[in-house]
């Protein structure tokens, strides 16, 4: 816990829809009642496929509560954006993180985390475990 | 010595390139790639010419600098914090100086190359921007033209390369036999240099 403030988890696809569709996903499978802050970021500012820098930053700022902001991201410009932003210092909000996960599991074991009141290592780690759960 | 308006120049000059060269990236890209670098390369730079036409940064650095924060808000692709962080390392290994000198370039553009490997995690022979890069960075203090013969020979070496990054790298063996539109775009950048450095300055993108 930190102080009852929740971490925020920022959802970056090349897709708004996808990005959406899993916001509301990982909603749906934290269980009832609220959340902790997630937002998407999909797509660029023109509404297209690829990713904005400007709706990362503005996704990050809406979760912010001064614990944290998780981003999982889908892949090529998407990670490169966001570690490009951190590289700079200034965009995101203090304490953001790039959460190696995979983009679908990782969104909703981090959600869940996030709402029970787990920090950001506590977050980060559920979602990079989700790469554990094999299929076959 | 390189003032404030030879970096103005170089990003005009590189506007005007990556607008001239537009369709032949974006068909590049169209065999290995999601066929959009070239429009995506048009719409950063253009990006960059208004904002520096607008905002009239005092140092070579500061061009620099801003040139490559609006790349990556602009350019929607892999590119964009690419060439970003390009520049904008390239930009703050500058400093506040008022002018540089070509060693002081090819030092901070070297800082520059190396922060773009780290960023996208690929070396020489990868098949990427890199290709043309790297052996630009190694005579550019010797001269512009020689740069920019060095990223053209680099970029056309990647023909015969197999892509190992990004999503050429999904096409395996198919991705031999095609120019890498990234390697491509970094030859007009440096390129772009030599123009810069002329009398008439290259200016008029």
């Amino acid at each position: 816990m930190s102080d009852g403030r929740q971490v925020g988890i920022v959802l970056v696809s090349h897709s708004g829809p996808v990005a959406e569709a899993v916001v509301e996903l990982a909603r749906g499978l934290a269980a009832g009642g609220s959340t902790a802050p997630v937002a998407a970021a999909g797509g660029t500012s023109a509404g297209g496929l690829g990713t904005s820098a400007e709706l990362i930053a503005e996704a990050a700022r809406t979760v912010d509560r001064g614990a944290g902001v998780a981003l999982l991201v889908d892949l090529g410009s998407a990670v490169l954006t966001v570690k490009s932003m951190l590289a700079e210092g200034d965009e995101l909000p203090e304490g953001s993180r790039l959460v190696d996960a995979p983009f679908v599991e990782g969104a909703v074991a981090a959600l869940v985390t996030a709402s029970a009141g787990g920090d950001l290592d506590t977050v980060e780690a559920a979602a990079t475990d989700a790469y554990g759960y094999r299929k076959t | 010595m390189l003032d404030t308006d030879f970096f103005r120049r170089w990003m005009a000059a590189t506007t005007a390139a990556v607008d001239r060269e537009a369709d032949r990236l974006t068909d590049l890209d169209a065999a290995i790639g999601d066929a959009d670098h070239g429009s995506n390369m048009r719409r950063g730079f253009t990006a960059v010419s208004d904002v520096l036409d607008k905002e009239a940064p005092a140092t070579p650095g500061a061009v620099l600098t801003l040139a490559g924060r609006h790349l990556i808000s602009t350019v929607g692709g892999a590119s964009g914090p690419l060439y970003g962080t390009l520049l904008r390392r390239t930009g703050k290994a500058l400093g506040d100086a008022p002018e540089v000198t070509p060693d002081q370039l090819a030092e901070a553009l070297g800082a520059g190359v190396a922060a773009v490997a780290q960023l996208g995690g690929a070396q020489a022979g990868d098949k990427t921007m890199l290709d043309a890069l790297l052996p630009a960075v190694e005579v550019l203090a010797s001269s512009f033209e020689e740069a920019r013969d060095a990223a053209l020979a680099g970029a056309l070496a990647t023909v015969p390369l197999r892509a190992r990054k990004g999503r050429a790298s999904y096409m395996g063996e198919r991705s031999i036999g095609h120019q890498d539109p990234g390697a491509a775009s970094a030859a007009l950048l440096v390129g772009a240099l030599a123009e810069a450095a002329e009398p008439s300055g290259g200016g008029d993108a």
